[in-house]
């Protein structure tokens, strides 16, 4: 026993030693608490302009601290009462400094908001409460006053023109080849008893390229209904095909002809862009139409469909207003309205004064425009600030 | 008449939607959204029409016997058992049609639609070869700034000399942009010209009459 008494004590001495040395080691300390990151400052909450209601928007300046890269996000809160009850409506990371609260429960309601901002390591701090704010509708969009200012002034330019033109005056208009050639198109058709194809486009009806393409067809099959030239109208979108098949019905009808209108002559290949592309080809190959008029707006297609034709030996009218596609068509095609010019068709083609009118008063209002152009770029020249002015007051929102 | 309720239809319709257009209010927003339903339903109606306008059309082929009238009973067959295979595919216990539908889809008509838009490389090819050949000044001209562009976004063109990457750049952004701005501009307002003589009836070409 007397043996076993100093092992023993060795023994709890050393387990003694080895439970206070790690305490004395390895201090443990306290987790430091997390430091104050500095708030949002100077929250406003005021009506979203310009919008349809319900909505209200916060702006506010960044924290401090977020310059330091410390702060995470902004968590934006609202409450019916300046004192409580706010709740979370939407977070907006750093770089942010506003929120649009949108759909909000009603119009001309007192809300107050509040900005938590957070950061990396779960910081928080609140920022002073907004004053209230309304949501309210709006019945003039502000940010279109210039556009509104643009219309009126080209309506009233186009109006001057069209009086001008009931009056009798002599309105000149500048030969556009891909229009004079129609007749020529049309009359190479017919002497060589061969059809023609003409294809609107492959937009919808709510196109105005479409549109235009459908009342250069109303002028187009007059002419094949007065020379009984065969005319074969494809189409992509269902309504643009039941609007064209009424127009070539009409026109047939205007000229005296309407026994000679066959209604198989227009109709709908497919809504698929290759699908339709490849449904002409198909067309040009097997039927070789004289004269090819590819009018509207075109993609991708443009050039697949303008090659075939070409290979025919077709005379080709093509136009368009997609600046992409044009240059397909200067390659492919015998004459390409460009732009404006596929608008300016229907107007030139009939000759009617009225038209014409409308032409003039565009051509004008063009000149306007450039004009605008270089008083705004002397004006930039002469003090950049100005630059900045004009920018803004061209901005439509 | 026939032509008259068109014509105050569009025109009530077309000043309506142009006040629309500046007025924010939840009413004029509803407005608006109303009259997009409408175009689809119309757009869905004539769907119908459009089916039977394509039915009709390739029927008539193969009674006449026309030209590659095989090709008609290959799109009538194709129309038919498309619309069969996606309508009875939804109904429970005939999902194999509706896994068949989306087959023939994936494997036939999406390679169909690559091949054709693949063909456009070689008529890019036949079109560029026309517009390079030098017969004008204005051919010979659009040759000299057609090949300093390609070149330009090739790294050859660098090696060649250092400033072709910048010529490049310079008639991309400056000429040629402002050729592109000029239409862009004439296309703006021929739109709104288009727009307002359709609203006020002075274009009535749609309507088949020429405004007579």
């Amino acid at each position: 026993m007397r043996q076993k008494i100093p092992g023993l004590l060795l023994v709890l001495f050393w387990a003694s030693l080895c439970l206070a040395l790690p305490a004395q080691q390895i201090p443990v300390t306290a987790e430091p608490a997390a430091a104050a990151i500095a708030p949002v400052q100077a929250v406003k909450a005021f009506d979203t302009p310009n919008d349809k209601g319900r909505s209200i928007t916060v702006t506010w300046q960044a924290s401090s601290d977020e310059a330091k890269g410390l702060v995470a996000g902004y968590e934006v809160q609202r409450s019916e009462s300046s004192q409580e009850g706010f709740a979370d409506i939407g977070y907006v990371p750093f770089g942010f400094s506003s929120y649009t609260d949108q759909e909000l429960p009603a119009n001309g309601k007192d809300y107050y908001y509040r900005v938590r901002a957070e950061g990396l390591k779960g910081e928080e701090a609140y920022s002073q409460v907004s004053g209230a704010a309304q949501a309210r509708e709006q019945w003039f969009n502000t940010m279109r006053a210039n556009a509104l200012f643009g219309t009126v002034l080209f309506i009233l330019i186009v109006i001057y023109f069209i009086s001008k033109a009931k009056k009798g005056h002599h309105l000149f208009i500048r030969k556009i080849a891909g229009l004079a050639a129609v007749d020529e198109a049309v009359g190479r058709a017919t002497e060589m008893g061969r059809p023609i194809l003409f294809v609107p486009g492959i937009a919808s009806i709510s196109d105005i390229p479409t549109i235009a393409a459908l009342n250069i067809l109303a002028e187009v099959s007059k002419r094949t209904a007065e020379y009984d030239t065969p005319i074969i109208v494809p189409n992509r979108d269902p309504v643009v095909y039941t609007v064209a098949q009424e127009i070539v019905k009409e026109s047939y009808n205007q000229i005296g002809r309407p026994d000679a209108f066959n209604h198989d002559s227009v109709f709908y290949l497919t809504d698929n862009q290759m699908g339709f592309a490849s449904g002409v080809d198909g067309i040009i190959a097997r039927e070789k139409p004289a004269t090819n008029f590819f009018l509207g707006y075109f993609a991708a297609e443009a050039l697949i469909i303008a090659e075939t034709g070409a290979t025919t030996g077709a005379i080709q009218i093509a136009g368009t207003d997609q600046v992409t596609q044009l240059p397909f068509f200067i390659t492919a095609c015998d004459y390409t309205l460009m732009g404006e010019e596929l608008y300016a068709a229907s107007a030139y083609l009939s000759r009617q004064p009225m038209l014409l009118g409308t032409l003039k008063g565009q051509d004008w209002s063009k000149a306007l425009i450039g004009l605008l152009m270089v008083v705004g770029v002397v004006l930039s020249f002469i003090n950049p600030a100005l630059r900045t002015f004009i920018l803004k007051l061209l901005e439509v929102g | 008449m026939k032509r008259q309720i068109p014509l105050m239809i569009v025109l009530f319709l077309g000043i309506l939607l142009t006040v629309q257009f500046f007025i924010p209010s939840n009413s004029s927003t509803v407005f608006y959204q109303t009259v997009i339903q409408w175009y689809l339903i119309i757009t869905g109606f004539t769907i119908i029409l459009a089916v039977g306008s394509l039915v009709n059309h390739h029927n008539l082929k193969i009674r006449r016997r026309k030209e590659h009238w095989w090709n008609s009973i290959a799109t009538i067959t194709g129309v038919v058992v498309m619309a069969l295979l996606g309508i009875l595919g939804k109904i429970e216990g005939l999902g194999w049609m509706m896994d068949l539908y989306r087959k023939l889809f994936k494997y036939v008509q999406a390679p169909m639609d690559s091949a054709m838009f693949a063909i456009l490389a070689f008529y890019m090819a036949s079109a560029s070869y026309r517009a390079f050949r030098a017969r004008s000044k204005e051919a010979l001209l659009l040759l000299i700034s057609g090949f300093i562009v390609m070149l330009g976004v090739v790294p050859f063109g660098a090696y060649l000399w250092r400033a072709i990457p910048d010529i490049s750049e310079w008639i991309l952004m400056v000429p040629n942009m402002a050729s592109k701005r000029g239409i862009l501009l004439g296309v703006g307002l021929g739109s709104a010209a288009t727009a307002l003589k359709i609203i006020l009836g002075i274009e009535r070409s749609w309507l088949g009459g020429g405004g007579k």
